[in-house]
């Protein structure tokens, strides 16, 4: 594998990543459960679609083969998406939805500061912008963590149940392949060990003030990085590129 | 204190009104004026929240990376006009909760362009330049409304107002210029939502209820008809530019008035519409309702934890 052929599907999972909770998130928008919180969940989803579009632009301009950002987001099917599995579960309730995005914005927040001190000047300035943002989605979530986790019974349950179904997709975060071995040779990223003491002194700790349990599972599912995904996927897209499929090549 | 009878009270309210001096929260007022505040801010926060489902229809289905960035930070700042609005009503004493129990029972109202579905894309485009350019023509006259919060509040939303109007005209503009496929997605979406937006400006000076004390207290500073005047002028010229056609065979130049004719606008199916007979009506309220319920747990448990932080703090 090339260096461009690594930068280019590593740049796209990134992008694909913050593509897909984005889509999920903005379901929300209309729907949550206080005013001020949809607009929080629309804040995330705002700044997450803004760092897929630098991050798909990018990863275009580094394939070099004339598509744009938009033709990588809407004109791919499910097998070529490389996002993690856990950004393409459903909503489900408020907690499901906050166990999902503290778990992925955790792992986006050590990720970017890693990617900020890359030898690749645009990977690194993609990362500091975006990790300004991403602190910002880690306190939010886990906040609502805490409260959700130690607040009533019910909320206790709901969260942990959500915890304990989400945590399969969990150690999918640090899945490396070709891909990473090829740009960590390069120099242009770290390996995804190197963050997980971080990541899992965070969850911890957090789970923990929240009153909640980690699952103790052992199994974890991964494939999201394959283009091997679940079947929430497929819906997701159809929905997202409706209107690219149903008219091709028009300009909106 | 020298007691003051209520006459001599509601006198001198009147005269601040007429020497434009803004009425803040803890001025005394009449109760008639508070209430017809509280029922026209809150039915103007209602519309704001209820707003962001049609659009919100969108979202998930834009066409491109960048229509999907705009369509979200706008129905956000509808999500935050709510806010202010119901804040503005707060201060009137009317409380959050309650009012937002009102919406979901079919008391309060909220505007019913609203319960017209959104089929196409192309109705994001309408929307911002006809809805929201008719919520513009509204509200402009609001920054000079007596009241105090609700005039600030409204200088904020106005101006955000204009943004969306834009953003909603060059959706139309990309699609009137775009493929005829396009085209005729923006004309069959203006066909729609042409009658819907005159309707916005509510029954015509004859039929309204509210229009004239309102004028008096400068709560309202022009009438229906005249908004729904400025609006068609406005308007008119704009889909004159990119070349769609107004759904009214009446729609004619005056040149003696110096504006716009127009055809009789179906009172009817509005009247329908507002009791609650549109397509959407059901769908609108139910949204906002499960919201609420599907939220409960969730604040709730906000409310728990808050109050285990205090109770910490203080052992």
């Amino acid at each position: 594998m090339t260096k461009e052929e690594a930068l280019f599907k590593y740049t796209l999972r990134l992008g694909d990543d913050a593509l897909i909770v984005s889509q999920r998130l903005s379901e929300w928008c209309g729907h949550g459960p206080i005013l001020e919180e949809d607009i929080a969940l629309t804040n995330i989803a705002l700044d997450l679609v803004g760092q897929a579009t630098v991050l798909l632009e990018y990863a275009a301009k580094v394939e070099g083969k004339d598509r744009s950002a938009d033709d990588l987001a809407y004109l791919r099917y499910e097998r070529d998406y490389t996002n993690l599995l856990l950004c393409e579960q459903p909503n489900g309730d408020f907690g499901a939805t906050i166990v999902r995005q503290f778990l992925f914005s955790a792992y986006q927040q050590f990720m970017y500061a890693a990617l900020t001190k890359s030898s690749d000047e645009q990977l690194a300035a993609i990362a500091e912008k975006s990790l300004k943002e991403v602190k910002y989605h880690v306190k939010h979530s886990a906040e609502w963590v805490i409260r959700l986790g130690d607040g009533t019974e019910e909320s206790h349950q709901r969260v942990q149940a959500s915890l304990n179904d989400l945590w399969r997709f969990s150690q999918e975060i640090f899945f490396e392949d070709e891909v990473n071995q090829t740009l960590i040779e390069a120099g242009i990223i770290t390996s995804l060990e190197d963050l997980r003491a971080d990541w899992e002194g965070l969850v911890k700790r957090v789970v923990e003030e929240a009153t909640l349990t980690l699952p103790e599972t052992k199994w974890q599912l991964d494939g999201g990085r394959k283009g091997l995904h679940s079947e929430h996927l497929g819906y997701l897209l159809a929905e997202m590129q409706y209107m690219q499929r149903a008219y091709p090549g028009m300009e909106w | 204190m020298k007691e003051i009878n209520i006459e001599e009270l509601e006198k001198r309210f009147q005269e601040k009104i007429d020497a434009d001096i803004r009425i803040e929260p803890k001025d005394w007022m009449p109760d008639a004026y508070r209430k017809t505040l509280i029922r026209q801010i809150s039915q103007h926060a209602h519309s704001e929240i209820v707003g962001m489902l049609p659009e919100g229809n969108w979202i998930t289905r834009a066409p491109n990376l960048r229509r999907k960035a705009v369509l979200l930070a706008k129905v956000q700042d509808e999500a935050g006009h709510g806010l202010y609005l119901y804040s503005a009503a707060e201060t009137l004493g009317a409380d959050r909760e309650e009012t937002i129990d009102d919406l979901h029972s079919g008391k309060a109202k909220y505007s019913s362009i609203f319960n017209y579905p959104t089929l196409t894309w192309a109705d994001m485009g309408t929307i911002g330049w006809l809805v929201d350019g008719a919520a513009i023509m509204n509200q402009v006259p609001l920054c000079r409304c007596s009241y105090g919060p609700y005039a600030r509040a409204m200088v904020r939303v106005c101006k955000e107002e204009s943004f969306h109007q834009r953003q909603g005209f060059e959706i139309v503009t990309k699609l009137a210029q775009g493929t005829p496929e396009q085209k005729a997605m923006a004309q069959d979406s203006l066909n729609r939502f042409w009658w819907p937006a005159l309707m916005m400006f509510g029954p015509s000076d004859a039929d309204s209820q509210h229009s004239e004390q309102s004028m008096k207290w400068k709560i309202k500073r022009n009438s229906n008809d005249e908004l729904r005047q400025m609006f068609v002028d406005v308007t008119v010229p704009q889909a004159e530019l990119v070349g769609l056609t107004i759904p009214d065979p009446d729609l004619k130049w005056n040149e003696e008035k110096g504006s716009y004719d127009f055809g009789e606008i179906n009172w009817d199916e509005f009247w329908q519409v507002v009791s609650g007979n549109g397509i959407c009506n059901k769908e609108r309220v139910e949204a906002r309702r499960k919201a609420k319920e599907n939220g409960s747990w969730v604040r709730e448990a906000a409310n728990a934890y808050a109050a285990k932080k205090a109770q910490r703090k203080a052992s």
